[in-house]
């Protein structure tokens, strides 16, 4: 009872989700019309004897090629025969073929996909193979060979193409089971118990269901089209009436009556059309539906930049250095499509001395990353800076274009990433992307730029400077790769760095290598470093003044010691509790607690 | 069982994946590997990428070949056994994964998935939902969750989502792979709190995986230290992360930053002077 | 990389020993009265049975396949059942023209699609939106339907080229240009669709990659970060698509032939197949296969040149 309670319960929720896209596939316009034309051309299938009182084989030879007319509501054909019967007649022949090739492509390209990437090894190894194999066979040309065995058969001809169009599907459910099987959620559902023909149904079939909806839509229009080339070329079935065949009827009469092309091929590609935007439709709404709503400040064009100010610990240095960049009131917000501003910066001031070690610290979402790329003018695509001003160096930077900055990246700022492997291009030598920079801001020769390359990279601590030149990024380790970066970053002598958590994916003894480096260097060129973090470890070990960020504000700032020895601000106060360093160990289990090893072996 | 008898015993573990391609000499992930939980331990097992770490945690839960040695639970061999058999011990092994992203299904219900174990031992459904009301409570979370979706919840949040379907079928042991490092700093305490209080509530034991000395420290009693697909050090949690022997312990201890910029340079020196002095040793029994 | 090369060669040897392989014993097993089909109906029993005989239709299939293979491997592949000509010859004068189309058109969709997905993914908008509609129409509308209008608008109505015949390069080069222009923007299309989608989609996505942003930091132009480094890393997916769309061209290459009455191998195997020449088909099948193994070597060695990750391994 409370089983089939909880079946019904389950099913009424996939029927939900799975309207919600039907529901939305009705209201996207291209999904909406796809869907009228595909219903309407199957209805005329279905019904195709109540639409028409002639008979579409009778051939009047003693009205052939007839005008329209009310008897032959589209004329007669070379042989007589009545041209709406037959298109009638003909859209049930071919969208059954079309339907029979997809239907078994679909069945054999999902079954074996699910079973190839879900259980891999062997099955894997040979599907693969027998896909690549009837990848390389070009379909008209088997068909065109098996009709020579087997005669001018639709059904023969589509079921054959089925079993070609299969590997579309089997790509497909195979990459998607291969992706979803490797998720933790696979993992634990395999921990907690579940068959496999259970993860299979409520993990991996929901994951399938919408990509093979697309593809069957896509490999309908090119079981629609091959057909119908078959039937042009005469190769079908000639006692049936298809698109092809009327097609082909029509071709030969093309000079006596240009008319009869008209009908078959503007239903054929009414017909494609109508596919090809029902799979494109139902992409797009997939694809809206699969982005994650965020939940974050909106407002209406006008941007916000109150708050409480900044805690602000005075000066401890007696002469404080020059100022090099000056931010102030920064806002950023991405524009969303109803028109409205989400910010994620909202009013940060801060300051960076020349030659300073300048910390910005926060948690995730804090906004502190979208401040150091509002700073370098590289934004993500359709962020911006809405209020506020960065001066750097005396000169404004808000509202440059994208050449003046590029006059300023890399020479002026530059910029260490967080994922060393994927801020290299994976297609160009290391060597190539050091010297490139180098040439265009610097505007040296390729030898000279190759000398300062290797140079940088020696200086960086790489062991064989020659070698790393020569290599691709994926040849190198992470550590390898951000001391590339580093070296990249310096190479054209700017003022100040912008460091987005150069550490944090990096294993700890790397990270303290790294940091060594970043010391160094930054003590050798007396660069200015703007370093972005979430490890208090890391400013301790590196900065000399430090910006807390929360919310996208700054709530405290100051000399590094200073902030050390005595945060004001509580939300300062709580990250600092919140530190496990050199906290107390959990201590042995003995004397922690003996009563519930007792509740523990109890179980 | 008496409390000195291991809840899990792993012996001279040994892990290959194969490589892809012909006559090649597969991936040796771990190489003859020891280590014992007790009923009711936290054991941290502490790593850099790549040592291995990970695949011993697999390894107990089924998820990785088990090339040689033995890997015992309650006296039991689990390290061979059938998927079926396999199935039956959910009851008593379970997991928390590092990415709480992806741990969950984004398109089951928070019930549904916290349900999905509960399901498969064939509670009913009413039993099944009271049960996961009285999860969530347990992982701090309100009721309501229940009928959300994962992407209406934050990271620290889904991961106590996590751990209470590890807890549904109260098992004896959780393997706990990197379950705080996705996580921000002020969330990471809290959850490390939560896995604290409820393994003194329910006397639950963790093999706790972690690449953070601290994180390992805070909560295990005893800590093995892996390098390379082996276990370098087994001990005492409070000895192993504060006064370490090996050179390798060594050196990940003094690589992690301190929270204060004095004694940070203090620990900097300290390492430089370390690592001269491993240095020189290696020479030394290179030499000899 | 040589190693790559042998490897994907080899491959390619296998997957055609395979397709050679199915496709004769197929053709073979079920053939029926082959030696009456060619005399036809009037001829007596033991005409009928002496041309099978000649045919060597009464020996077991396994020696007659390993006499065909190793005849073939020496490039003969026997003569057609009706004409009586080599099919090797007939084959490959017919091929040349097939194959100046197809690779015609692929030269063509190539650069036109790169062009187009470029210029989709960069300016977005209408530019983006405008093309979308049109790849899908494109992609959509089967090539011989196209090819049908460009024959009524292009040559029937407006008069600028011939509806049909094919003129050699060597008889004439720009009589050959008229001759091919038609075909190949008929074929290009549905390819030049299929492929500009793949390039914009492949363009947007490298765009987002972290790279571009640290290129961007060091001061690289717009122009080069876009065109030598995106578009590389674009090209990979692009390409695949591209080899995929050469097979189906192949197909659509046949009925294109049939309708501009091109003498290529379109007609030869309408005509083949209707009769029931066998040999000519099974060389219509090793010809499509060489020429589809070959194409994809040459797609797979772009490919490694594009990714070091692909030559390297």
């Amino acid at each position: 009872m409370s089983q089939s309670a909880d079946v019904t319960l389950e099913v009424a929720e996939n029927v939900g989700r799975r309207s919600h896209l039907a529901r939305r596939m009705l209201k996207n316009p291209t999904g909406l019309f796809a869907i009228i034309v595909i219903a309407l051309l199957i209805l005329m299938a279905a019904f195709a004897p109540l639409l028409t009182s002639q008979d579409p084989d009778y051939a009047d030879i003693r009205n052939i090629l007839a005008s329209p007319s009310a008897e032959h509501l589209l004329g007669t054909d070379s042989a007589g025969r009545d041209v709406w019967a037959r298109l009638v007649f003909a859209t049930r022949y071919s969208l059954l073929g079309a339907a029979l090739a997809t239907f078994l492509a679909a069945i054999i390209g999902v079954t074996s996909g699910l079973i190839a990437g879900y259980y891999g090894r062997w099955f894997e190894s040979v599907s693969a193979w027998l896909t690549s194999l009837v990848m390389a066979l070009p379909g008209l040309v088997v068909l065109l060979a098996a009709r020579a065995v087997i005669g001018p058969t639709l059904w023969g001809a589509m079921a054959i193409f089925g079993v070609l169009l299969a590997p579309a599907f089997y790509r497909l459910t195979q990459a998607a089971v291969m992706g979803v099987r490797n998720e933790l959620y696979v993992d634990a559902a395999r921990v907690a118990g579940v068959k496999d023909p259970s993860i299979i149904g409520r993990h991996i079939l929901t994951v399938v269901r919408a990509p093979v909806i697309i593809q069957a839509a896509i490999v309908t229009l090119i079981a629609i089209a091959i057909q119908a080339g078959l039937g042009f070329i005469g190769m079908s079935d000639p006692t049936i009436p298809t698109w092809g065949g009327m097609l082909n009827d029509a071709f030969t009469k093309m000079y006596q009556q240009p008319l009869l092309l008209v009908w078959p091929a503007s239903i054929i590609a009414l017909a494609s059309v109508a596919f090809a935007l029902f799979a494109n439709a139902l992409r797009d709404e997939l694809e809206r539906s699969a982005k994650p709503k965020k939940a974050k400040s909106k407002t209406k064009a006008a941007v916000n930049a109150e708050g409480a100010p900044a805690e602000v610990h005075a000066e401890t240095e007696a002469a404080p250095r020059d100022l090099l960049l000056e931010v102030d009131g920064l806002v950023v917000g991405y524009d969303q499509p109803d028109g409205s501003l989400t910010q994620v910066v909202n009013g940060v001031s801060l300051t960076v001395r020349k030659g300073e070690v300048h910390g910005l610290i926060g948690e995730s979402g804090s906004g502190k990353t979208q401040t150091a790329f509002s700073i370098l003018g590289l934004l993500p695509e359709g962020g911006r800076v809405a209020a506020g001003s960065i001066v750097f160096d005396g000169d404004e930077l808000t509202g440059k274009s994208v050449k003046q900055m590029r006059k300023i990246q890399g020479k002026r700022i530059s910029y260490v990433p967080q994922e060393p492997m994927s801020n290299l291009d994976p297609s160009f030598t290391i060597g190539s992307q050091l010297v490139e920079p180098m040439r265009e801001t610097l505007g040296i020769s390729g030898k000279e730029a190759k000398a300062r390359a290797l140079d940088l990279l020696a200086k960086v601590g790489l062991p064989d400077p020659e070698k790393t030149f020569r290599s691709y990024p994926h040849q190198v380790s992470g550590g390898q790769a951000q001391r590339v970066l580093i070296a990249g970053a310096i190479s054209c002598e700017p003022d100040l760095i912008i460091a987005d958590e150069p550490t944090t994916a990096l294993d700890v003894t790397v990270q303290a290598d790294i940091l060594d480096l970043l010391r160094g260097l930054q003590q050798e060129l007396g660069v200015a470093v703007l370093l972005v973090t979430h490890n208090f470890g890391v400013v301790a070990d590196l900065c000399d003044r430090v910006s807390v960020m929360q919310k996208g504000r700054i709530v405290e700032t100051g000399p590094a010691r200073s902030i050390f020895a005595g945060p004001r601000h509580a939300y300062t106060q709580s990250l600092f509790d919140a530190i496990l360093e050199d906290g107390a160990a959990r201590g042995s289990l003995s004397h922690s607690s003996d009563r519930h090893v007792n509740a523990g072996g109890a179980k | 069982m008496t409390a000195a008898e291991p809840l899990l015993e792993v012996t001279d573990l040994v892990v290959e994946y194969p490589i892809k391609g012909f006559g090649r000499k597969p991936f040796r992930a771990l190489k003859g590997v020891s280590i014992d939980v007790k009923p009711g331990e936290c054991v941290g097992l502490v790593g850099e990428s790549g040592s291995g770490k990970t695949t011993l945690g697999r390894a107990v839960l089924g998820l990785a070949p088990v090339t040689e040695g033995s890997v015992k639970f309650k006296g039991r061999e689990i390290g061979t056994i059938s998927r079926r058999e396999r199935r039956e011990l959910s009851e008593d092994i379970q997991v928390v994964f590092q990415d709480p992203y992806t741990s969950l299904n984004p398109s089951l219900t928070i019930e549904q998935t916290l349900a999905e174990p509960l399901r498969v031992k064939n509670v009913s459904a009413a039993d099944a939902r009271k049960r996961v009301r009285t999860l969530l409570d347990q992982v701090g979370l309100p009721a309501d969750a229940a009928q959300r979706l994962p992407r209406e919840f934050s990271g620290g949040q889904r991961q106590r989502i996590a751990i209470a379907r590890a807890l549904a079928l109260e098992p004896a042991l959780i393997v706990c792979d990197e379950p705080v490092s996705a996580l921000d700093l002020s969330t990471q305490a809290r959850v490390l709190d939560l896995f604290k209080d409820i393994q003194e509530a329910t006397g639950v034991a963790y093999l706790f995986v972690s690449h953070d000395l601290a994180v390992v420290r805070h909560l295990s009693h005893r800590v093995a230290v892996m390098y390379h697909g082996e276990i370098v050090e087994y001990g005492d949690g409070d000895k192993v992360t504060s006064d370490p022997e090996h050179p390798y312990t060594q050196r990940l201890l003094m690589a992690a930053p301190v929270a204060d910029p004095d004694r940070q340079a203090q620990r900097r020196a300290d390492r430089a002077r370390m690592l001269e002095a491993q240095r020189e040793a290696d020479l030394q029994a290179g030499a000899a | 990389m040589v190693q790559f090369t042998l490897r994907r060669l080899g491959a390619g040897v296998v997957l055609l020993f395979a397709i050679t392989t199915i496709a004769y014993l197929l053709l073979y097993l079920s053939g029926g009265d082959i030696a009456r089909q060619i005399l036809g109906q009037t001829a007596t029993e033991e005409t009928v049975a002496k041309k099978a005989e000649e045919l060597g239709l009464n020996e077991p299939l396994i020696p007659r396949y390993v006499n065909w293979l190793s005849d073939a491997l020496h490039g003969d592949f026997g003569r057609s059942w009706f004409s009586s000509q080599p099919v090797a010859e007939t084959i490959t004068s017919r091929l040349s023209v097939t194959l100046t189309l197809v690779v015609g058109t692929v030269l063509i969709s190539a650069i036109v699609s790169i062009a187009l997905g470029v210029w989709a993914a960069r300016k977005r908008g209408w530019v983006d939106r405008l093309i979308q509609v049109l790849s899908i129409l494109g992609f959509a509308i089967p090539s011989f339907l196209i090819a049908i209008l460009l024959v009524n608008v292009f040559a029937l109505n407006l008069g600028w080229f011939q509806p049909t015949g094919y003129i050699r390069w060597s008889a004439s080069p720009a009589g050959w240009l008229e001759s091919v222009t038609l075909p190949i923007i008929a074929l290009s299309i549905g390819a030049v669709a299929a492929v500009a989608q793949q390039v914009r989609g492949s363009v947007i996505d490298a765009q987002r990659q972290d790279w571009v942003r640290t290129l961007r930091s060091r001061g690289v132009r717009e122009n080069k970060v876009i065109y030598k480094h995106v578009l590389r890393n674009a090209g990979g997916p692009a390409l695949a698509v591209l080899a995929l769309q050469f097979v189906g061209l192949l197909g659509g290459t046949l009925i294109v032939e049939q309708i501009f009455a091109i003498p290529g191998i379109g007609p030869l195997t309408i005509q083949s197949t209707t009769q029931g020449d066998i040999p000519i088909v099974m060389g219509v099948v090793v010809a499509t296969g060489v020429v589809v193994v070959v194409v994809n070597l040459v797609f797979d060695l772009l490919q490694g040149f594009l990714n070091p990750k692909v030559r390297l391994s």
